[in-house]
């Protein structure tokens, strides 16, 4: 009769072992990293502390904004979702990029239509530049100053002609 | 002798004049923007004799509670953080007045500013807070008021105008109770 190695049989039980046994609560990725409430809280303001983004605010309400992402992301809300509570919560002034609609258009077509209108004038300047310095110089005849040149081209004009 | 200008070139000046008032228009028009934004955010609270804003408070129970619906009471409405130490400090007192002032037709609201609503919750059982108590939803009370921070206390009088304002916490329940009878007085 054909012995299995006892080598084998503990392997065979620890592969078991492994794959029965219950996956970690982290494993599953049901507890949120730091980088991962991070990626959102940069996208955020809190109004106590102006113009620092929430990641990196040291406030104690700030630290309380990024539990609640960390709950809201281990509770498997969206990025979207967690932004739109904050906003429902605190006012559209907690996001960093301002939504577009409203007012808020003008942040999104302004600098565009300055920088299409700046690039517009300075063509246009240029070429008006261009075409004054075109008409303002004389036109001179080309005159051969070379002696070797003026005898060249005065030979073979001769038997051309 | 004059020199007359052809037609075809006073058409073609009409667009360019059109596109340069266009611009002009647009950049006063967001010139004005920027001031009045300006202006809003250099204003202070709001002063006393106006009359205040019209809000709905939804409170941590549900209840809703609008400001217009108060009239002919004393209202004392507190802005609040859990995160705020000096709010701490006013919080049990705040208690303190509003069970004197209960059933003399002074009504307490308190506003949570910024704040995360299990710290909130957690804020107001510490220091027994059970007078209605609401989270200040997009900030629009606060922006209203014109609130700088917390904590800040209006208190309004039965008109629906702004009666007193307290900037930063009340120290003693004497505080409190000065202010409240100094607008029940009037």
């Amino acid at each position: 009769m054909h012995k299995t190695p006892p080598f084998l049989s503990i392997l065979a039980v620890l592969l078991l072992v492994i794959l029965l046994a219950p996956v970690p609560t982290a494993a599953q990725g049901n507890e949120p990293t730091d980088d991962e409430v991070n990626a959102i809280a940069k996208q955020l303001y809190c109004p106590v502390c102006e113009n620092i983004p929430l990641d990196v605010c040291p406030t104690q309400a700030c630290r309380q904004w990024r539990e609640t992402i960390r709950e809201k992301l281990a509770a498997g809300w969206s990025e979207e979702q967690i932004k739109q509570y904050f906003v429902e919560q605190y006012g559209a002034s907690v996001l960093a990029t301002p939504p577009a609609k409203g007012i808020n258009l003008l942040v999104y077509i302004l600098p565009p239509a300055a920088f299409l209108a700046g690039a517009f004038i300075l063509l246009r300047t240029l070429r008006s530049w261009r075409q004054a310095t075109i008409q303002a110089e004389p036109v001179v005849p080309v005159q051969p100053e070379d002696p070797y040149i003026a005898r060249l081209e005065k030979e073979l004009r001769r038997r051309d002609g | 002798m004059t020199q007359e200008i052809p037609a075809e070139a006073g058409s073609s000046q009409l667009p360019r004049r059109w596109g340069i008032f266009l611009v002009w228009f647009l950049v006063l028009g967001i010139l004005g923007v920027l001031g009045f934004s300006l202006m809003r955010a250099h204003q202070g609270p709001i002063g006393i004799g106006d009359g205040v804003p019209d809000f709905i408070l939804t409170t941590f129970d549900d209840e809703q509670i609008a400001i217009g619906d108060l009239r002919g009471q004393v209202v004392v409405i507190n802005f609040w953080a859990s995160w705020c130490t000096p709010c701490e400090h006013e919080a049990a007192i705040f208690e303190q007045a509003y069970q004197m002032y209960k059933d003399r037709g002074v009504v307490f609201l308190g506003v949570g500013y910024a704040d995360t609503e299990r710290e909130a919750r957690a804020y107001l059982e510490k220091y027994g807070i059970t007078y209605p108590n609401g989270p200040d939803l997009g900030t629009r009370i606060s922006q209203a008021f014109r609130t700088h921070g917390v904590p800040e206390t209006y208190i309004v009088d039965p008109d629906g105008h702004l009666a007193d304002v307290r900037i930063g916490p009340y120290a003693t329940l004497n505080e409190i109770i000065n202010a409240v009878e100094g607008v029940l007085g009037y």
